[in-house]
């Protein structure tokens, strides 16, 4: 399926979406692009940390509600999109359901679950607790409501057409948030047949039968990293935090890098990508399920 | 002894809090230096954890941006799920953290998410992350930032990571928290340390080049000052050429 027709298909206006799931790295920049060029609005984010993408939904007006433990833009600082969203409700006042990495993890793990909620020790003495309804002091512990994302969008390093995704390196909160999310968009570097990724089933990120959509779009996650395949470009994230230190900057940015971009083998070309790719490599050694 | 940035003798500070054996939550920024050179001198035996999910015994040997960064995962210990990570600190694991601040109270309560009314807050700073998790959950923790009045104020405007609370004394086992709090504040000045029993930081000793009376004039309430204020030790020359070799750029710590 195009990036273009996952999107139109599964995250129509209002919907929550999970992404940035991994934290640094395979954030499903190509994704979120496409949802800012067919002007999705009144989504509410779901995820860890957010390394720039949030901040660049928020600024391009997508966004109505934030559900994370960290927007901003990591090698770089502060998110200025999200600084003059909750400072100056420009491009318009965002919701905010604070948490910390811990309690966004066990929020997905319970809607995962089928649970209310669950409890934790963490956040215990943080005013975190004050200022997000979904976190209940009680008995000497905190009780985490869950949450549900209406579709999750992950980017791997290879998957076949029915959803099978073989993803490798840290996995920050994708499990909890793939199984708790209505459906999971993947997008991948590869798309592989089946016998790639049914030699190592352990390696499958989801059941397929979550899985919605399957896109094969290389290069989807830069300027973040993808294990074995691309470096991260820290200088993208530089050129973005400088230029959007200004709303003119951001738009500025926003349409060279995003809203002129027909799709994202046009945006690969405007890059130096052979730069980013990882030439040494490093291969684990296959595991033997067995034939009997 | 060669020159070295405010930052370099930050990271030097903050990689002598690393024990051998510790079990580190490493965090971002100086922090991965600063495990980095611990690793390479005095704490061999140690091991840095990553929120991401990883689990590494030798630093990175290429420059990382974020902990995230391919270097990071290649040779590491274990690659995980973060709740996996979560679960290890909640069991008491995690022998020192690292947080960065962006705001700090004279009880190591740090704010990195609000200055201001959260309902209209005047600067919108990114968030916990991990911070609040560390700050409750790790045995002990430090917290590096850039000292300013500003910065270390009387009373930060929302407690995202708590440190001792209101500074009387078991108040975080009053509220149930189970890591023992702050240990250090190390800034571009000085060393903040607090009594073993938590509480009131206390000026424990000054960078080479500044002074008592000046980390007073930048501080924001009526500092505590250790009986004999020692002078920070300045980065050795093994201490330095680790940092160099780790940031060869001077992203984190020339910048």
């Amino acid at each position: 399926m195009s990036m273009a027709d996952a999107i139109r298909r599964f995250v129509p206006d209002g919907s929550t979406v999970a992404l940035g799931l991994s934290l640094e790295p395979v954030i499903p920049f190509a994704a979120g692009h496409e949802m800012i060029r067919q002007e999705r609005r009144d989504l509410e984010l779901v995820g860890p940390i957010s390394d720039a993408l949030f901040d660049q939904l928020i600024g391009a007006g997508c966004v109505r509600r934030v559900t994370a433990a960290w927007v901003g833009n990591v090698s770089e600082g502060l998110g200025h999109c999200y600084r003059r969203a909750c400072e100056q409700q420009v491009p318009r006042a965002l919701d905010l359901r604070d948490h910390s990495n811990f309690s966004i993890s066990l929020a997905l793990w319970a809607a995962a679950w089928n649970v209310p909620s669950l409890p934790t020790r963490t956040l215990l003495g943080s005013d975190i607790l004050s200022t997000n309804p979904g976190l209940v002091s009680a008995g000497g512990l905190v009780h985490v409501e869950a949450v549900r994302p209406d579709v999750a969008m992950v980017h791997v390093q290879r998957a076949d057409e029915m959803g099978r995704a073989h993803a490798w390196g840290p996995m920050g909160i994708t499990e909890e948030a793939g199984l708790a999310a209505g459906g999971v968009i993947v997008t991948c570097e590869e798309l592989v047949d089946s016998s790639v990724t049914l030699s190592d089933p352990n390696r499958i990120l989801f059941p397929e039968t979550k899985v919605v959509a399957v896109v094969h779009e290389p290069g989807g996650a830069h300027p973040s990293p993808v294990q074995g395949f691309f470096q991260r470009d820290h200088a993208f994230y530089r050129d973005y935090a400088e230029q959007s230190r200004s709303v003119d900057g951001y738009d500025a940015w926003l349409k060279q890098w995003v809203l002129q971009m027909p799709d994202r083998a046009t945006y690969l070309s405007r890059l130096d990508v052979d730069s980013l790719r990882i030439t040494q490599h490093r291969p684990s050694v296959p595991v033997d399920y067995g034939d009997e | 002894m060669s020159s070295y940035t405010p930052q370099e003798l930050m990271v030097a500070v903050a990689s002598r809090e690393i024990r051998d054996t510790d079990l580190v939550f490493v965090g971002m920024r100086l922090p991965v230096l600063a495990y980095g050179v611990a690793r390479n001198a005095h704490a061999p035996n140690a091991r840095g954890l990553f929120e991401v999910g990883l689990m590494r015994d030798q630093p990175a040997t290429a420059f990382l941006g974020t902990m995230g960064d391919p270097p990071n995962v290649a040779g590491a210990l274990w690659a995980t799920r973060m709740s996996n990570v979560m679960a290890l600190m909640a069991q008491g694991h995690v022998d020192l953290g690292f947080i960065g601040g962006a705001e700090v109270d004279r009880f190591g309560n740090l704010n990195t998410s609000y200055v201001g009314e959260p309902s209209r807050p005047k600067v919108k700073l990114p968030g916990s992350g991990g911070g609040a998790d560390i700050a409750i959950l790790s045995r002990r923790w430090v917290t590096l930032m850039s000292h300013e009045r500003r910065r270390l104020v009387e009373k930060v405007s929302f407690v995202t990571s708590p440190g001792y609370g209101d500074g009387t004394l078991g108040w975080r086992k009053r509220h149930g928290l189970l890591g023992g709090g702050p240990a250090a504040i190390i800034t571009t000045l000085c060393v903040l340390r607090f009594p073993d029993e938590g509480g009131e930081a206390y000026l424990a000793s000054v960078h080479p080049g500044h002074t008592v009376d000046e980390v007073r004039a930048e501080t924001g309430w009526q500092l505590k000052v250790a009986r004999q204020v020692a002078e920070t030790a300045a980065p050795t020359e093994s201490e330095l050429a680790a940092i160099r070799r780790f940031d060869p750029e001077g992203f984190w710590t020339r910048s």
